[in-house]
């Protein structure tokens, strides 16, 4: 019995949290599914070739709409992109600024500057889109239930309206958006993007391309943070061995 | 030497302090040579890792404020800053927001010890409703830690949760204006619940004092759940229990790197890094899964008023503890029927867990009614009556007694002062 209680307890609140955990992912509509990224466990790391393709995908399609105000253009580096390629690319991007004489101006963007957001506000954002605000992308793979997984089948879960589904005008038909009608028209299809790589852009590509960019800038410290962790909990490992040994020692002598 | 405390340290530098404040010997007397009950279980490691938790909560949490913004147009942006631009900022944010979460795993496992073995009996009454304050300050600082971010959650938590005093007759709506600092969850509300965010743990550390001092007047309880009878029965705390809580410490570490690590949004939840909209409701409002069950039991009764009333007597309830148990028997161990009953209350409370995460509909409305039920008839009704219907298994004469078989001492656990300081 003394044991066994841990193990008593540990059983049920695995079990309680099986429970809850589907009842939350429930309110999405189809299952979500599984995509195998290099980021996922606890050796994940980011592809970088994939998340310079996604890269390429947000900054051709996706950032016609969505900002990544978080992000700076210098967290390319993250994605193995050169200081001379960052460069670049910011320098083909213009920001707002206010100039020498007090008066409003764009200027070419810097690697220190925030990624530039496709609309000066919200209301501008809206009125563009049909009157829905595009979301911010930044922490977007942590701001949604099923995180990467669900961004993936989002983008690939367009289709035609199953027989008989009513659409609202304006709306489009997606598998897995939470009452299946959803602003956004599809952003990808096959050969939306022509990958640099001659990687073939099939939607599959793209989406897990353009994922693995996003997860990158919503989790910066990703990698490093996987590093670390290994090495903490190895030296822990040692640790509890190392202190339950001491401890069995010391008590050898004690009846209890 | 008169009006000087006689030290028995022989330092001089060491010792000229010690006559004048005593706070060496206090040290030695408390935490060296404390005669501890021999024993104790892994169980008995939770209150010292409540400590260790709240330890790092204060200095994570002071951090962390050098570099957070509490106004509503820049704490969501300046979380984000944290994440990005400080140094180790995602380490200290990621072990702040888990450490909240370790901290109700260990107290809630430390509170059910206590449960379980009868710790809350006499002469212990004080030292465990100390410990319910202790919870009900934790709760207050969680909740508005969790505000402090000003995502959807935050936001919307925080206007059902404030909105629960407006249950109040009469008076209820103007204190909640009060408590908001205006007429909705705006910027005063943020700007209160930060700086309270930043008050109330020196409030919990000023209670622990009061719950460890009043531990050290009583004594611990033990497994058995009989006092010691003499030195046979119990160890110096050093280095015997130091040692002990040491493993403890390792293992809770080895957890919370893992979460804070691995998988440091899993007990999140994805709509708090969503900024905060006040014209956009979430489509299911939760709270942290430390709340859950008293979420539950709010939810419970059809009636705002007697979903609150319900959800504070949930801890309020607890108060009383001491007065409602009326059985002689401490440890669970020798009562045969309370030993079954504590583990429905287990699952009671996790059932209660379940349902909070779930919307009120379907099947979730009578398991959380039964539940809520449970959790209130287990004190209200079974306590009391067990102790007068239950028969209790004899008792061992003497901690010792049981394993030594009433022998000798061992060498090793002969009391006598570590050399320390």
């Amino acid at each position: 019995m003394r044991t066994l209680r841990p193990t008593l307890i540990g059983a049920a609140l695995l079990a309680a949290a099986m429970l809850a955990a589907p009842a939350r992912a429930a309110e999405g509509e189809a299952a979500l599914p599984q995509v195998n990224w290099s980021f996922s466990g606890l050796f994940g790391t980011i592809d970088r070739a994939a998340a310079q393709r996604g890269f390429q995908v947000y900054d051709t399609v996706c950032s016609n709409c969505h900002s990544l105000k978080q992000a700076y253009y210098r967290d390319l580096a993250g994605i193995g992109l050169s200081e001379d390629q960052i460069k670049a690319i910011a320098a083909g991007k213009t920001v707002p600024d206010i100039d020498d004489n007090g008066q409003p101006t764009d200027r070419p963007a810097l690697p220190s500057d925030h990624f530039r957001s496709p609309f000066p506000n919200d209301r501008a954002a809206r009125a563009t889109n049909n009157g829905g605000l595009p979301p911010d992308l930044s922490v977007i793979t942590k701001a949604r239930e099923g995180g990467a997984d669900y961004i993936y089948a989002l983008l690939t879960g367009y289709a035609d309206p199953p027989a008989g589904f009513h659409m609202m005008a304006g709306l489009n038909y997606n598998k897995y958006f939470t009452g299946n009608q959803i602003a956004m028209i599809q952003p990808l299809r096959d050969g939306t993007v022509t990958y640099t790589d001659a990687t073939n852009p099939s939607l599959d590509q793209q989406a897990r391309d353009v994922v693995t960019f996003l997860t990158y800038i919503a989790n910066p410290e990703l990698e490093q943070r996987h590093r670390m962790g290994v090495k903490v909990v190895l030296f822990l490992l040692f640790l509890t061995g190392l202190s339950y040994s001491v401890k069995r020692k010391l008590w050898a002598g004690v009846e209890h | 030497m008169v009006g000087l405390y006689k030290s028995d340290i022989k330092n001089p530098l060491l010792r000229w302090v010690d006559s004048r404040l005593p706070i060496l010997s206090i040290v030695q007397k408390e935490y060296g040579v404390f005669p501890t009950p021999k024993n104790f279980n892994y169980f008995w490691a939770f209150g010292g890792l409540a400590m260790v938790n709240l330890m790092i909560m204060i200095a994570t949490g002071i951090f962390l404020a050098m570099s957070y913004t509490p106004h509503i147009n820049m704490a969501f942006d300046s979380v984000e800053r944290i994440m990005r631009d400080v140094n180790y900022g995602w380490l200290l944010r990621y072990a702040h927001a888990n450490g909240a979460s370790m901290f109700f795993i260990v107290v809630y496992i430390h509170l059910f010890r206590g449960l379980y073995y009868g710790s809350y009996k006499a002469p212990r009454e004080l030292l465990w409703m100390l410990g319910v304050v202790l919870l009900l300050l934790m709760m207050a600082t969680a909740f508005m830690g969790y505000v402090l971010p000003w995502g959807q959650m935050s936001f919307w938590g925080a206007t059902v949760i404030t909105n629960l005093f407006s249950a109040i007759p009469l008076v209820g709506e103007p204190i909640v204006h009060w408590l908001w600092g205006g007429f909705s969850v705006a910027n005063p509300t943020l700007n209160r619940f930060f700086s309270l965010h930043y008050l109330l743990p020196f409030v919990i550390v000023g209670v622990v004092f009061l719950h460890v001092v009043a531990l050290h007047i009583t004594g611990s309880n033990n497994p058995l759940g009989i006092e010691p009878k003499g030195p046979q029965d119990t160890l110096p705390f050093h280095p015997y229990y130091t040692v002990k809580d040491s493993v403890a410490i390792c293992v809770y570490f080895m957890v919370f790197a893992m979460l804070v690590f691995f998988f440091p949004n899993a007990l999140g939840h994805s709509d708090n890094y969503i900024p905060a909209n006040p014209l956009l409701t979430p489509t299911h409002i939760v709270p942290e899964w430390y709340f859950l069950p008293f979420y539950a039991i709010l939810r419970a009764v059809p009636s705002k008023l007697g979903g609150v009333t319900l959800m504070f007597g949930a801890i309020l309830v607890l108060f009383a503890l001491p007065w409602l148990d009326t059985s002689p028997v401490r440890s669970a161990r020798f009562r045969p029927v309370y030993r079954i009953v504590f583990w429905f209350l287990v699952i009671a409370c996790i059932a209660l867990g379940v349902v909070g995460a779930n919307p009120p509909e379907g099947i979730w409305v009578p398991i959380g009614r039964l539940g809520t039920a449970y959790y209130f008839i287990h004190f209200l009704v079974l306590m009391p009556l067990l102790g007068k219907l239950e028969r209790p298994l004899p008792l061992p004469e003497s901690i010792s007694h049981p394993v030594l078989g009433g022998g000798p001492l061992p060498g090793a656990a002969a009391v006598h002062p570590m050399e320390k300081v």
